[in-house]
């Protein structure tokens, strides 16, 4: 069932590779045309940016092609990678460190091995229930009391959004669909194609329109056009793609306007959380993206949402 | 090749970046001190230099630590080719002033940490005097301020386990020992270089 060469992931990776090759192809282009310095940073930020998106994409391709374990195991890294990001910015103490310890080595493989079990019951409820009475038990045993409550709250919120939310979208390839005869993987890539399309789509539109901000204070680069601009380009994307889903074409649509919605709300906290700590980007691991949680914010919020729509209206 | 793998290895456990805002990587000699919290400091500033530069520098690291068991003075004589001073009770014999003018010779660089061990506090302990001696003896050497983010939570002092925190490291403008500055003067104002590159 999860063989590399299911006709319909074929079809969505080669989609994929061919707006790559179109995207290299333009950049390279129009670099060599810019004349302008302001148009040559643009380029240079555009190529940049391609270019990660080919090692991205090549990443996914082939833990994709290493079938289930290899997926869960990628995003199991990169719920690793953005906690790293995300406890580095978020101001912990002393007395946390035990804890930390558990959080990244123990927590946080344990809820990418219950994915791996396709273990529904205990992968709702690690994090949300074990880990939120767990986490502020062992910093109370270490006897700092100062800021004991924001920091509890801290890292809860750090292992909800960067691994519980994002362990979400492996945990599709669990889900057992009635009538569906196609790969669950293809779900997977549908949820990932969409949001990260719908960002990309924002981007651009944002870039050839942008005028209205959305929340100056937040996110400077959000603007109404690019959020309209993008999300409709993105769900008409999402609608023309039913054939890999178990949706017919309207409730692909509807989906996928779903999932650009939440995966934009994800943008803007996840924005909101890094102008309060005064930062621009999470890290500097992707040249042109920042670091992978810049990149995820909106696999965070778009995950949970399309695994719980599926579940409920599907299975 | 050995020293490389190391200090890969270094990077990408503390995911430590350099950042040089007060001078440019050069291998010329120079004295780079930093604030001490954790035992990975002279590991992670070592690491992120570029390979160039680490193959002249040396830390300066206490004997007591680095002579006990079979790793580390395996890694402070083979990798890091470290001075290893006597800090607990020094004596005309045993003078680690000597020992660090000879290691340097007219080639080397040194890693120092003036505070003369860990502290755990917000920020760094009074300077030790060698970083003052080192520059009067040494005009012609720059002293570059270094400070290390982030390693007191990803190793602080009394745990052995290591939390996968991004660490960095910021270097400064160099200083030098001004004609006719006063020691303690001078010690803190090397204090106040290294707090000043905070990067929040």
């Amino acid at each position: 069932m999860n063989h590399p060469l299911d006709p319909v992931l074929v079809r969505l990776l080669g989609g994929v590779l061919a707006l790559l090759v179109v995207a290299s192809c333009v950049g390279a282009v129009l670099a060599r045309r810019a004349r302008d310095e302001r148009a040559q940073a643009t380029l240079r930020n555009f190529n940049a940016r391609t270019n990660a998106w080919w090692v991205m994409v090549g990443v996914f391709a082939g833990a994709l092609a290493l079938g289930r374990t290899g997926t869960v195991v990628l995003f199991g890294l990169l719920s690793f990678l953005a906690l790293r990001e995300f406890i580095t910015l978020t101001p912990t103490r002393r007395g946390d460190h035990r804890t930390l310890f558990w959080v990244f080595f123990v927590i946080t493989p344990a809820q990418y091995w219950v994915v791996w079990k396709e273990w529904y019951g205990l992968f709702a409820v690690l994090i949300p229930v074990w880990a939120f009475l767990f986490v502020p038990i062992r910093s109370a045993m270490a006897g700092d009391c100062g800021e004991f409550l924001g920091r509890t709250a801290r890292i809860q919120w750090a292992l909800m959004v960067c691994v519980y939310c994002v362990s979400h979208a492996p945990m599709l390839l669990a889900l057992r669909i009635p009538g569906f005869r196609g790969d669950s993987m293809s779900l997977l890539l549908y949820l990932i194609l969409v949001v990260q399309l719908s960002d990309v789509f924002q981007y651009v539109w944002g870039k050839l329109l942008g005028r209205r901000k959305i929340a100056p204070n937040v996110s400077p680069n959000k603007t109404w056009e690019g959020f309209v601009g993008g999300i409709v380009t993105a769900s008409a994307v999402g609608a023309g793609l039913w054939w890999a889903t178990p949706f017919d074409p309207w409730q692909s649509a509807w989906v996928s306007l779903a999932i650009c919605l939440a995966g934009f709300a994800g943008g803007l906290v996840m924005s909101a959380i890094k102008r309060d700590r005064g930062v621009k980007d999470y890290g500097t691991l992707i040249e042109g993206h920042g670091g992978v949680m810049d990149r995820i914010d909106s696999i965070c919020f778009a995950a949970p949402v399309f695994l719980h729509l599926v579940r409920y209206g599907w299975t | 090749m050995r020293g490389d793998a190391v200090a890969f290895l270094g990077r990408l456990v503390t995911g430590a970046r350099a950042r040089w805002l007060g001078c440019e990587p050069d291998p010329r000699q120079r004295i780079y001190f930093a604030n001490h919290s954790s035992n990975l400091d002279a590991l992670v500033l070592w690491s992120v230099l570029p390979a160039a530069v680490r193959a002249v520098t040396r830390p300066v690291a206490a004997r007591d630590y680095w002579s006990s068991g079979w790793l580390r003075p395996w890694l402070a004589r083979e990798v890091f080719r470290a001075v290893l001073i006597e800090r607990k009770k020094p004596t005309v014999h045993d003078n680690p002033l000597i020992d660090m003018l000879e290691a340097m010779g007219d080639r080397h660089s040194l890693i120092l940490f003036p505070e003369g061990g860990r502290f755990s506090g917000d920020e760094p302990a009074p300077f030790k005097s060698g970083l003052h001696h080192l520059g009067t003896r040494r005009p012609d050497v720059e002293l570059v301020p270094c400070h290390i983010e982030n390693m007191n939570r990803i190793l602080p002092k009394g745990e052995i386990l290591p939390v996968p925190v991004l660490g960095g490291v910021t270097f400064g403008a160099p200083i030098r020992v001004e004609p006719g500055e006063a020691k303690p003067a001078f010690l803190e104002r090397a204090r106040r270089a290294v707090m000043a590159l905070e990067a929040r």
